[in-house]
């Protein structure tokens, strides 16, 4: 039977994680499988090539473009220096000299006799990939990087800021319901990612920063606070790449929401371990989330058994978490599931469920407005 | 496909969107094709699932739930062919997730060549990344940055006509060769390139591109400068889009090896379901498809035939964008209560991240509703900028043109001679009340003059373009029976008034012989209710300063059509304006959702008092 639910993020205690660490273009893999690798650790490398110029020679020299050839001094796979000349043309029964120079230092790459313009070639790019997280290299894709593998708990945020980064767990909020504000942060969570309850202030974020914190989790996130951070009011959820100073992991959504209980206590439980954080996020065309990897030493007893949440749907007693106004950010379990579609307040006929709230109360929310959680 | 289009008798249809699936059933009987059941559900190209088939399972379960016929086999396939009780005849499907498909374009000169190419790619169902031009005051290594960074799914180029010059063209192939462009998605393969401008360009745009890129190439789209050939193009577009990128993405190759036809991008298929109906019925229309991530607009106006898609305007994934290109003012206008900014960014950000929920309460209808006006408003100023009339070419000027300072390039968009305004899209589609999707249609789109309004009624213009590739006939009668519901007729003088001042005087003959007259003051509105193929003779008295027909104080006499909604008189002014003031503005507000009846009276006088 098809079920409309929106499935959750994964919180666990225990998984075997696997990180595909791959290079942009063809390089070399700096690792073999079987090593243990660290986060900061490079394990391929590759060159980019360097950035492009072009320079208009025929312009410059003032021939037409099939002439550059007998005027050019440089030669395909010549280095170049800035202000260098490249070619140059004698006019005028050689009275008059004109000069085409280079505009960066590289190399000269080409020249092209139909339009006339020469491409030069800055030096190469070095990209390289770290590991990322701590774990084992468990495959080599040759001349691509590797796949490094670890048990580890996991957290997935819903919304992040900032690149990969990793540090020491440290807890700033010790309840979930806590606002993570600026006089909770001091300078004992230099390199540490840093816990939070419900909210992380603007303020706060910043004294993260101040302190070098290396990133922050938290519950939720003004959006107002948001573009003040950033500077500007983010239009298209695509991040991963701001250069803020931190990396932050929002883990329910926008606004104050408490942190999910499992994903805070489970982040208590490992204050003080070494934690990778990636604030990436890209919420269409191949969804990214947000994430914290916790790794530790596991075998094939350790995976936490746990009710997947895209294979079983929606049943009585699921525990779910409403993700739309009203009641917004509020937990409880399905008590009903009505097949026939209701009308709701907006008028809308939709597909709903009736969730128990902890303290007894029940409400019609649409199927669509859930999230489902895992035990 | 083997089976003859006469025996096809039950029709299994999917749209995979950026948000949701759609599933709907066709069935024979008699001697007529009906659309008689649908389903829907989340699209699953994402992880943790990265398999667009099981959104498309789960869509056309809920079909198989509601309609009793079972189409899914034990093993997860649908059942082809129809036998009994069970099973379809044939399957057909489009798409626009994972972002549909993804291509520059490059030019010689921006608004000729580079925008022929930018047509033909928008034509094909493409979103354009970004164009490319000779001329477009960016220096080659920005270009070549550029290119480099946003990994197109292919690339476009054009430039020089048949027997013109060819060194601008061959200079941007040496730009595309220099910048090495990486496709998005599968590193393995080389990027798609299609060649489309002067001939004698080929061999050394053959000699540049040829090894680094799959290179392919098609007659020019502009051979000469006052024709667009943009068919071959388009065509070459299409075949590459399933070859590598339908191919690529997550669960596709699957997908396809289950449709009794190619997939259509569903932009592609919303168009040319438009032009037949504009062809057929010999008027001009626009229509619109607002879904999570983008807005297109199709429009055809003179007989031609344009489309434009707003990539970063939409509904769920996009509708923080929509936020921050047309700021909270914007939006705000429209709303009947405040609302403090913190709030309102956060559920506005909370629908980006989480974008499949519903609006539950009234308050969040309303606000979404709001937040569409403003993406289709801003979705149809790129569109008018966009559909003009070819640039670059000569033409017979009179005196009247030199003083009116009309030029080739203007736009094509008319909104005094549009005749049919189509809506679709989740937002418009499934408004809970039709007066409601007329409402955001008029106020986005502010028709002029007469102009008949219709919805997609259960967002299935997709899955008809996609049939009538292979089954015009069916596609053609589940249209005009079950595709379009009419919502009525938009009557709306041109011209700005006074409030106060004008008043407006109207008489309708409706059917049975009754009228219906009365006046109406400047800043108004006006339904009449005429109902789903009834007509009515509306008259209304010259009025100074405004235009309704021929030109300023003429009058209008003429037959109009009803709908679901009714006739509505729309003396709000062309130019449209909400009053400044906070008091007068959420007066007017009410004023006019109670006029068009837009929400139930107990719910808007709880949103916004007595």
């Amino acid at each position: 039977m098809a079920h409309a639910y929106t499935p959750g993020l994964k919180v666990t205690k225990g998984t075997l994680l696997r990180k595909s660490r791959i290079l942009p273009l063809k390089g070399e893999v700096l690792v073999k499988a079987g090593d243990a690798v660290e986060p900061d650790q490079v394990v391929a490398r590759t060159h980019l090539p360097g950035e492009v110029m072009m320079v208009n020679v025929a312009n410059q020299l003032g021939v037409p473009p099939e002439d550059v050839a007998e005027c050019m001094i440089k030669k395909p796979g010549d280095s170049v220096e800035d202000g260098e000349v490249i070619g140059r043309a004698k006019s005028f029964f050689g009275l008059f000299k004109s000069e085409a120079k280079a505009n960066m230092t590289g190399s000269f790459e080409s020249v092209s006799f139909v339009t006339g313009q020469a491409v030069l070639r800055g030096a190469p790019i070095p990209v390289e990939v770290k590991a990322y997280i701590h774990g084992k290299v468990v495959e080599v894709i040759e001349q691509e990087g590797v796949v490094v593998e670890t048990w580890a708990s996991f957290v997935q945020g819903i919304f992040g800021i900032g690149g990969e980064s990793h540090g020491e767990i440290k807890v700033a909020c010790t309840d979930p319901g806590q606002k993570l504000t600026e006089e909770k942060i001091d300078a004992s969570f230099e390199g540490k990612i840093v816990v939070g309850g419900e909210l992380v202030t603007a303020e706060a974020l910043r004294k993260a920063i101040r302190v070098k914190a290396r990133g922050v989790i938290s519950g939720g996130f003004n959006d107002k606070d948001l573009k003040d951070f950033l500077g500007y009011d983010l239009g298209v959820a695509i991040t991963g790449h701001e250069d803020i100073g931190i990396t932050l992991v929002v883990t329910e959504g926008f606004g104050e929401i408490a942190m999910a209980q499992k994903t805070h206590e489970l982040l208590c439980g490992l204050e003080g371990k070494t934690a990778s954080i990636n604030g990436a996020t890209q919420i269409r065309a191949g969804v990214i989330r947000p994430e914290v990897v916790i790794p530790f030493e596991g075998t094939a007893d350790t995976r936490e058994a746990s009710t997947v949440a895209f294979t079983s749907g929606l049943e009585n007693g699921s525990p779910v978490r409403i993700i739309r106004h009203p009641y917004f950010g509020n937990l409880g379990k399905v008590s009903d599931l009505p097949p026939e579609l209701q009308v709701l307040e907006s008028g809308s006929k939709a597909r709903v469920l009736e969730v128990e709230f902890p303290d007894g109360k029940k409400a019609i929310i649409p199927r669509a407005n859930v999230e489902l959680l895992e035990d | 496909m083997n089976i003859k289009p006469e025996d096809i008798k039950i029709i299994l249809a999917t749209d995979c969107g950026s948000t949701t699936t759609k599933a709907i059933l066709i069935q024979k009987t008699g001697d007529e094709y009906r659309q008689t059941h649908r389903g829907e559900a989340p699209t699953t190209v994402e992880a943790p699932f990265e398999d667009v088939t099981m959104g498309v399972l789960n869509s056309v379960a809920e079909v198989a739930e509601l309609s009793g016929r079972r189409l899914i086999s034990e093993d997860g396939k649908i059942i082809t062919p129809a036998n009994g009780n069970e099973g379809c005849d044939i399957y057909i499907s489009t798409s626009s997730a994972g972002g549909g498909l993804q291509m520059m374009v490059a030019g010689v000169v921006r608004k000729m060549t580079a925008e022929s190419a930018e047509r033909a790619a928008l034509g094909a169902g493409s979103i354009v990344m970004d164009v490319i031009a000779s001329n477009d005051k960016r220096l080659p290594h920005q270009q070549i940055e550029r290119i480099r960074h946003l990994r197109p799914d292919m690339i476009l180029l054009s430039g020089g006509v048949d027997g013109g010059t060819t060194t601008h063209v061959v200079a941007l192939a040496e730009l595309i060769a220099a910048a090495d462009p990486r496709p998005r998605l599968g590193s393995g393969y080389k990027l798609p390139v299609i060649y489309a401008g002067n001939k004698d360009a080929t061999d050394a745009v053959k000699e540049r591109l040829e090894g680094k890129t799959d290179l392919s190439t098609v007659e020019n789209i502009r051979p000469v400068l006052e024709r667009e050939n943009l068919r071959p193009a388009r065509e070459k577009i299409h075949d590459l889009f399933m070859e590598h990128v339908m191919a690529q993405a997550p669960g596709y190759g699957k997908l396809m090896t289950w449709t009794h036809a190619p997939i259509m991008p569903t932009p592609g298929a919303v168009g040319s379901i438009l032009k037949t109906i504009a062809d057929r019925q010999g008027i001009e229309a626009v229509g619109v498809d607002i879904g999570g991530a983008t807005t297109d607009i199709f429009s055809v106006f003179q007989s031609k035939f344009n489309r434009t898609v707003s990539a970063n305007l939409g509904m769920s994934y996009s509708i923080s964008n929509v936020f921050a290109e047309t700021g909270l003012e914007n939006v705000m206008r429209w709303v009947p209560f405040t609302m403090d900014e913190l709030d309102l960014r956060n559920r506005i950000k909370n629908k980006m991240i989480r974008p499949t929920t519903i609006p539950q309460s009234i308050r969040e209808l309303v606000l979404e509703q709001a937040v569409a006006k403003e993406a289709l408003r801003l979705a149809f100023v790129q569109h008018k900028e966009f559909a003009t009339e070819l640039k670059g070419v000569q033409q017979q000027r009179t005196i009247g043109d030199t003083f009116s300072q009309a030029s080739s390039g203007a736009t094509l968009v008319n909104m005094s001679t549009l005749d049919l305004l189509v809506g679709s899209g989740g937002v418009l589609s499934h408004a809970p009340r039709m007066h409601q999707t007329t409402m955001m249609m008029i106020d986005a789109f502010l028709p002029e003059k007469v102009t008949r309004l219709a919805k997609d009624s259960i967002f299935m213009m997709p899955h008809l373009g996609v049939l009538a590739q292979v089954h015009p006939k069916a596609a053609t009668e589940v249209f005009e029976k079950d595709c379009l519901i009419y919502l009525g007729t938009c009557v709306a003088p041109v011209g700005e008034g006074k409030i106060g001042k004008d008043v407006l005087e109207y008489e309708a003959t409706l059917p049975g012989g009754k009228t219906e007259s009365g006046t109406l003051p400047f800043g108004s509105m006006k339904l009449i209710p005429l109902g789903i193929g009834e007509k009515a003779r509306l008259k209304i008295k010259g009025l100074r300063g405004f235009d309704l027909g021929e030109g300023r104080g003429d009058s209008l006499d003429q037959e109009v059509d009803g709908g679901v909604v009714g006739l509505v008189i729309d003396f709000r002014g062309r130019p449209f304006r909400i009053p400044e003031k906070e008091a007068d503005r959420l007066a007017k507000l009410k004023e006019w959702m109670a006029a068009l009846d837009v929400y139930p009276a107990e719910a808007l006088e709880k949103l916004i008092g007595k």
